[in-house]
Parts: structure tokens; C-alpha cells; sequence
């Protein structure tokens, strides 16, 4: 238990991503099963024990100790598992001779009932230190929040095994916790697991981005093109009976879309693009499909206002034959057939762009007819369908970026190579009446900047701070003075979180412009002017 | 006599009226007894100033030979007579040199703590509990959620992380007094044996503490050498937290930014200042050395200053204990 509570400690001061795979990959290397396995379905969040409310926890405290110190405890930390982890008072005659293992505190969680969870718990902190008493209120009450998502627990697997992510991915929906099996074998010490669950996720295949000159060396006539939609990258796979919607980390995402998954009813596993709307009719935008994502729950009304569907583009199994191994051209074909047998509602295909030359498609590209596309897909005519993202059969040609010429306004240090730099940027445009503008905040940047510009910023930035906040400084930013940065942008979506009303996705830093002044940097209306 | 007649606060400081003196002053006064020092408790510019040896010198060292008037070592356990009033020194286990302070005058004894902790530290004397009337105590973390861990294991997690990652540097946050040496202790007390690399404001004080016998091993100054940042590849470099966050620390490889503070025992103040690997070192007691000192003094009135006072007095009102939040200015209670 205390390793476990340990690698949380670590990870959630962790910023950087190989930082975090160090740390998961020794710990697996050097905790034992089944310790290692519960960790990992923790993380991944697959281990299912009786939930503690926030309510009890607080009740149990205060049984133990003064209320109002309490109180004064909890005001200054301001998280209450935090809280509690420090405040809980130990007996001494309570303290094991061994530290519980993690094992050994999962499974008296487990067996613990409904009613007799409190005082399971309350026994297990009795005997737990500081940072594990931490670690198991982070497990009873749900959320570890430690900033390591599943596919990062994934590659962290892939790492100790020296495999391809890929291949744990495939793997992941047939094993349960403890995964003794799946540690064996990337040990070394066993065959790779054969799972006999139905409708597994595949590993998807990815595309690399069009570079300079990529084109010139290509020939159109060996690639088909489709339009790129903006939505989400979605597999959906069903085998004797049983139906799953998957994103494309593997993650299963059924459970928010049981409209499209109540229409799953085949034999097949489908690669596709998951948008809102209806196929026939009108295909919503990015904003309409937000309403759909990062929901635990999704009312009916909502389903109704915004029905999900898919636009399929590839097939990789059909009445149970794998088409993996088959050209593009081939798929496709099987493809075509298959969706026109599927509820027209929820499932259509996602059309072929024809083009003579690379001049063609690119005036295409520039002027789509929907604001879902971002762009063009270019899939080689011949290509088998590959897991991971080699380089050549896909390539994915995106619609210019936006820019919008916007002002520093804030300037955070960073973390480790970056940490006396001050490298995230706040930037604002102008809003308000002639004469009396003000800077309204827009967005973020962290990237985009070559380590000559961060240095040129940061001696910017501390040139010109006007006052600090922690990691934080505000830099001078008014009608005269300030620098103006060229922010290059995806979109952009309504906000009612952010006072300017927008949120931009995948902002970055594309140029300085240390020659603009100020005062002609963007106003919000140029901003807003893009939401309709 | 009452307590409150034989030691007041005011604005330069806590002042003992029959004796004519103040204890840490924090402006310029006649005559300053002092416990340590650290700039909040130790300032220059007194006419006379009475301190152990080692607090003396090392205010010499900060603030030049000529930083008072008259100066004075008070001896650790011996009894000084001033107008009448007996003061006696006592180690207080917070810094080489620290000291409390027992001032006795018809029959009632106060003893002003300064800074103190009971964690053992091996590069000062430990605290020794002086039985008395009234107990000045300190309560920079006084909240029950503060709470030290061993310091062998917070030393053994910056090893265990500097063999996770060799590629990288760890930069260890320390104040330059006291706890910067400590951990340079503690290091070597976990048989960490190549060279510890300081910023320069550590070096005067970390070559006192060695010619006091405090051994810290070899210690090198960080700058850069021929080889430029490969020079502090899987090199463990302590300096003052405010270095780290300047142009001063872009000499080293990917550093791991670590805090050496009882602080750091928060989750969020660690995140909110970047630290990566928050070191829970304190030379402050935490809540339960706090509370165990009151008890062990055996003072029938707790007087708390610096900190978290409310917390303290509310403990003692429930032990049954008189107590009062001493309302001192300009003592950092953030600092540690």
C-alpha cells in the first residue's frame, strides 16, 4: 500500500508525460502481483469497490477528534480527503506489524457491505500512514485525479514489455484485475494472453499530417480522398451479442451514446467518425456535439436534441471476417454494401471526394462545404489496414489554421527543462467601446516558439511584469505598450466558463510580432464573427 | 508579580520591563537578547546584543563584524543577571545556535522559545524542556494536519529518485541557514558520498557549520564548468527556493525542482510553486511536538505567536490549559 500511495504522490506532482512512464514502468517492474495489477486497474479505472460518500468520511473524522479543529483543519486545505489523510488520529497500539498491501486493503473493501463500509474504513486508516490513509480515501470515494489517463497506464505497460501499445490495447477488454497474466507475459515468463471475450477493441490506424513537399512526391492516382470530419474518432464493433463503441485509445464510451449503441445490431466491426445530428438531413457542428461529450449521464432530451450517429469509413471485420489484411479499395467496397443494410438514421458513409489533380483537391480543401470538415483524408488505394501510424498509406491535410493577432497578458513558469522559464502564456483581444478598450483574456499557449523565442519572451516577461501571483506574473499590456502574439487556432467554441464568451481548441503561439503595437491587435468581434 | 508585568509585546518587539531589554527585536533597540539567526528574530543595529557564540557569529557573518554595538555570548545553562532579572540560555534545536530563553524574576519563570522542533537534527543541540510559569510558544504549524514524517524517509525518496532518473539534476529548495545544511547532513547520514553542489549564497554559512564540526562532505560551488550542463548530470544541488525559479537554474539538465519545508507536507502549496518532489523537512515542531512540548513544560499559561495561533489556543482550552495569542509583528510565519 504505502509503494502505491507513494507512485500517487509522485505522479500527481509529475508534469511531464515521460516523467509520469518512468514512474508507472519502475513500479511495475518492481511491485509483485497481485499489488501491481490493483494499482494498474485503479489507474485505469476497472477496480470496482463500495463507494464511501464525503458525508461519512467527515462524520467518521469528527468522531475522533475536535469539530472545530477540524473545521480550522479543512478551511486550510481545502480538500477533504486531504484533510482527513493528516488529521486522522493514529493509536499507537493500532499501528501492524506489517503495512497492509494494497491487495489486502482492496479485498476487505470489497467484502465490505453497504452498512459496514464506514467502519471497514475507519479500521483500515487506523492501521495505514499518512499517504496511504490518502490513497485509500482516494479509492473509496471514487477519482483518482492524478493526472495519468488509461492510455498513458497503457504505454507505460508497453514500455516494461518493450511491445507495441497497440498490442495492449487489443488485449485490454479480455483481462480483468489483477492482470497476472498480462505481467507475465510482458515479463517474459508467459505466452501472450489469447482472450476469449467477444468484440474486442483493434487498434486503429492514424494518419500522419501532410508536410512540405510530401504531395510532389505522391501520385493522386493512388490515393482516394474523403472529406476530415471534426468529430469523434469512434470504433464500433459487435460480436454475438455483445455491442461496443470505442474511442480510438480503446477506451469503451458506450455507456454515454445508448442511442447509436441501441442501433448496433450486426455482426461487424466498423471504424468511423461519431458526429450529432441526422445523416439524411443536417450533420451538427463541433458546438452541437459538445452537448454530447464529457457526460456521465445523457438525459433523453439531450438525445433527442442532439442524436449521435456515425459516419462510417472503413470496415476491419464483416459476419466474422477480418478485412484488415485486404487493399483500401477492397474495404470499401465491402464497406458500401454493409452500411446501406444499417438504420439510415444512425449510420451513413462518409463520401469519396473525387480529384484530377493535387491543385484540385487543395481548392477543395480551402472552401469544404460543411463547418464540420477540417480538412481532407488521403488513403492510399492499396493499403492494408495497419494498427499505430506508419508513415505513407494515410495522411490527413487540414484546413488552414485561424490566427488572431492577441496580446500577453499573464505569463506562468513552467515545469522541469522549462521550470525558470516563464513559458504559458494568457492572451487577450480588445473589447469595449473606442477609447475605453480593455483586454479580455481569449486563450492559453505553451507551445509554438522555438527555445529562442521562450528566451526572448521570458526577459519580455520579466522586464515588464507589473505583479506576481505565485508561479503567475502579469505583464504591462495596454493601448501602448505590450507584445502582440500571432495565435494560430483550430476553433473556436462558445464559453460560458471564459468572461470573453470563447474557447479556442489547440491554440499555439505561430509568430512573433514584436512589430505590431498594441493597439492594433485583434478585437473580440473578429473572434465572434467565426462562432456563426 | 504577573506574567504580563515581566515580559510585553511591543512594537520593536517582546520587551522585559524590571530588565530594560527585548527579546528578538525586530527594530533597533538598546539592548536584544536573541534566539537564533534567522533575519526575522536576528536583525543589526542594537547597541548591545547577548546570543550564543554561534548565533553571534553567524549574525557576524550575514551582517558584517560591526552589526551591534556590544555584543555578549550567553553560555547554555548559565545564568546571566540583568537588573534583576535572571535569563538563562537553553538549546532550542531549530539551527546551530538556537536558543530559548528562560527570564525568571520573584519566583516567576517565562521561558520564550523562539523557534524550536524535536525532531533530532544532527547539526544542533536538541531542544531541552525547561520547566516554567508561562511557555512562549511558536506555531508556525500549529494545525493538526501538520504533521513531519521521519526525515531519513524524505532524503531516502530524493536518492530513490535520483537513481529513477540519472539523466536529470535535483535541485533541492533550502533555506541558507539551517535547513540547507541539514539536508546536506542528512544526505550523507544516507551514505550519499559525491560532491553536494550549493549556490553561492549557501558557502559562508555551510563552511561555518563545517568549522563548528558539523561535517558535510564535499561541497562544490554550481557553476557552470568546460562541460556545461553534462557537469550536473545526476548531481544533487541545494540552494535558496527563490534560485530555482531564476535564470540562475537554467545551468542544469531537466531539473527535478525539489522543497525542503514543513510546507510541503500540503499537496497544493507543492503544485502551486511546481515543486515536483516536496521534501516534508522541518526545523519547526509540527502539531504534535507542539502540543507534546505544552505538556511537558508543565507552564500553567501557553502565550502562541507566529503561526497559527488559534488552533493552539483552542487545544489548550480544551486541555484545560490558560492560553493567549501573543499578537508579535513582523515575524515571518511562512518562513521554514
Amino acid at each position: 500500500m504505502n509503494r502505491f500511495a507513494e507512485l500517487l504522490d509522485r505522479l500527481v506532482l509529475t508534469p511531464s508525460r515521460n516523467g509520469k512512464l518512468t514512474l508507472l514502468t519502475d513500479y511495475f517492474r518492481s511491485v509483485e502481483d497481485p499489488d501491481r495489477g490493483l494499482a494498474l486497474a485503479a489507474i485505469t479505472g476497472d477496480l470496482s469497490i463500495a463507494a464511501v460518500k464525503p458525508a461519512m468520511l467527515r462524520a467518521l473524522v469528527v468522531e475522533r477528534m475536535d469539530p472545530v479543529l477540524f473545521g480550522y483543519s479543512y478551511d486550510y486545505v481545502g480538500d477533504l480527503a486531504e484533510t482527513v489523510s493528516l488529521v486522522w488520529p493514529q493509536a499507537p497500539e493500532s499501528i501492524p506489524n506489517h503495512a497492509p498491501t494494497l491487495a489486502e486493503v482492496v479485498g476487505r473493501l470489497q467484502a465490505a457491505s453497504r452498512s459496514d463500509g464506514p467502519q471497514v474504513l475507519a479500521r483500515l486508516l487506523d492501521s495505514a500512514s499518512i499517504s496511504a490513509r490518502f490513497a485509500i480515501i482516494k479509492l473509496v470515494t471514487g477519482g483518482l485525479r492524478i493526472g495519468v489517463s488509461a492510455r498513458l497506464a497503457k504505454q507505460a505497460l508497453a514500455d516494461l514489455g518493450k511491445v507495441d501499445v497497440a498490442e495492449i490495447e487489443e488485449l485490454w477488454h479480455g483481462l480483468t484485475p489483477p492482470y497476472t497474466e498480462l505481467f507475465a507475459w510482458l515479463e517474459g515468463g508467459a505466452e501472450k494472453p489469447r482472450s476469449a471475450a467477444l468484440a474486442l477493441f483493434r487498434p486503429v490506424m492514424l494518419s500522419n499530417a501532410v508536410d512540405d513537399g510530401d504531395l510532389e512526391k505522391l501520385d493522386p492516382a493512388d490515393y482516394a480522398a474523403e472529406w476530415k470530419w471534426d468529430g469523434i474518432r469512434v470504433q464500433a464493433v459487435c460480436e454475438g451479442g455483445i455491442r461496443r463503441l470505442y474511442s480510438r485509445t480503446g477506451d469503451d464510451v458506450s455507456g454515454a451514446f445508448p442511442d447509436l449503441a441501441a442501433a448496433m445490431d450486426f455482426e461487424a466491426a466498423l471504424d468511423g467518425e461519431l458526429l450529432v445530428g441526422d445523416p439524411r438531413e443536417a450533420t451538427g457542428t463541433f458546438s452541437d456535439l459538445q452537448q454530447r461529450l464529457n457526460r456521465k449521464r445523457v438525459s433523453p432530451k439531450i438525445q433527442q436534441q442532439y442524436p449521435a450517429f456515425m459516419r462510417c469509413y472503413d470496415a476491419l471485420q464483416i459476419d466474422g471476417e477480418d478485412l484488415r489484411g485486404l487493399a483500401f479499395t477492397e474495404r470499401r467496397g465491402r464497406l458500401e454494401a454493409f452500411v446501406g443494410t444499417l438504420d439510415p438514421s444512425r449510420f451513413d458513409l462518409s463520401p469519396l471526394v473525387a480529384f484530377p489533380d493535387w491543385e484540385a483537391l487543395e481548392r477543395l480543401r480551402q472552401a469544404p462545404p460543411h463547418p464540420i470538415i477540417e480538412g481532407v483524408m488521403l488513403k492510399r488505394w492499396d493499403s492494408p489496414y495497419l494498427a499505430g501510424r506508419p508513415k505513407g498509406p494515410w495522411f490527413k491535410w487540414k484546413r488552414d489554421p485561424h490566427t488572431v493577432d492577441a496580446v500577453l497578458m499573464y505569463a506562468q513558469r513552467g515545469h522541469g527543462k522549462r521550470s525558470s522559464f516563464y513559458s504559458d502564456y494568457t492572451f487577450g483581444v480588445w473589447a469595449g467601446p473606442e477609447g475605453a478598450e480593455e483586454l479580455v483574456p481569449v486563450g492559453k499557449a505553451y507551445f509554438g516558439f522555438t527555445d529562442e523565442e521562450l528566451r526572448q519572451i521570458d526577459k519580455y516577461v520579466r522586464d515588464n511584469t507589473i505583479e506576481r501571483f505565485g508561479p503567475v506574473r502579469s505583464v504591462r499590456a495596454d493601448r501602448k505598450n505590450g507584445l502582440v502574439l500571432e495565435v494560430a487556432f483550430e476553433g473556436l467554441n462558445r464559453s460560458t466558463r471564459h468572461k470573453s464568451g470563447v474557447a479556442m481548441r489547440f491554440p499555439r503561439i505561430s509568430r512573433l510580432r514584436w512589430d505590431k503595437p498594441a493597439a492594433e491587435a485583434d478585437r473580440i468581434e473578429t473572434l465572434q464573427a467565426l462562432l456563426d | 508579580m504577573r506574567a504580563s508585568d515581566l515580559l510585553k509585546p511591543r512594537p520593536e518587539g517582546l520587551y522585559c520591563p524590571p530588565g530594560d531589554f527585548f527579546i528578538d527585536p525586530v527594530r533597533s533597540v538598546g539592548r536584544a537578547l536573541i534566539t537564533h539567526g534567522h533575519s526575522d528574530h536576528a536583525r543589526s543595529g542594537h547597541r548591545s546584543v547577548l546570543a550564543t557564540r554561534q548565533t553571534l557569529d553567524i549574525m557576524g557573518l550575514r551582517y558584517g563584524e560591526d552589526f551591534a554595538g556590544t555584543t555578549q555570548a550567553a553560555i547554555l545553562g548559565e545564568t546571566v543577571d540583568i537588573n534583576g532579572v535572571s535569563v538563562t540560555f537553553h538549546p532550542a534545536g531549530h539551527v546551530l545556535g538556537s536558543a530559548q530563553i528562560a527570564v525568571e524574576y520573584q519566583g516567576m519563570r517565562i521561558v520564550a522559545s523562539g523557534d524550536y522542533k524535536r525532531q533530532k537534527d544532527a547539526t544542533c543541540l536538541p531542544f531541552e524542556p525547561v520547566p516554567c510559569d508561562v511557555f512562549i510558544t511558536e506555531a508556525t504549524f500549529g494545525l493538526p494536519v501538520f504533521r513531519h514524517p521521519p526525515d531519513t524517509e524524505e532524503i531516502a525518496r530524493v536518492l530513490k529518485s535520483a537513481a529513477q532518473f540519472p539523466e536529470r539534476s535535483h535541485l533541492i529548495g533550502a533555506y541558507a541557514l539551517g535547513k540547507a545544511q541539514r539536508v546536506m547532513r542528512l544526505l550523507r547520514d544516507a551514505g550519499y558520498d559525491p560532491p553536494v553542489y550549493i549556490h553561492g549564497a549557501l558557502a559562508k554559512l555551510s563552511e561555518y557549520y563545517q568549522s563548528q564540526g558539523v561535517d558535510l562532505g564535499r561541497l562544490e560551488p554550481a557553476t557552470v564548468g568546460s562541460g556545461g550542463k553534462a557537469d550536473f548530470t545526476g548531481a544533487i544541488v541545494v540552494g535558496p527556493p527563490a534560485a530555482f525559479a531564476d535564470r540562475w537554474a537554467r545551468r542544469f539538465p531537466d531539473p527535478i525542482s525539489c522543497f525542503a519545508s514543513g510546507w510541503m507536507r500540503i499537496r497544493q502549496r507543492a503544485k502551486q510553486g511546481g515543486v515536483e518532489l516536496p521534501l516534508i523537512i522541518s526545523d519547526h515542531g509540527d502539531w504534535d511536538e507542539l502540543i507534546a512540548t505544552i505538556k511537558e513544560t508543565g507552564a500553567g499559561e501557553i502565550w502562541v505567536t507566529h503561526g497559527r495561533e488559534e488552533a493552539l489556543v483552542r487545544w489548550c482550552e480544551l486541555e484545560g490549559i490558560a492560553a493567549r495569542p501573543l499578537h508579535l509583528v513582523g515575524y515571518e510565519d511562512e518562513g521554514d
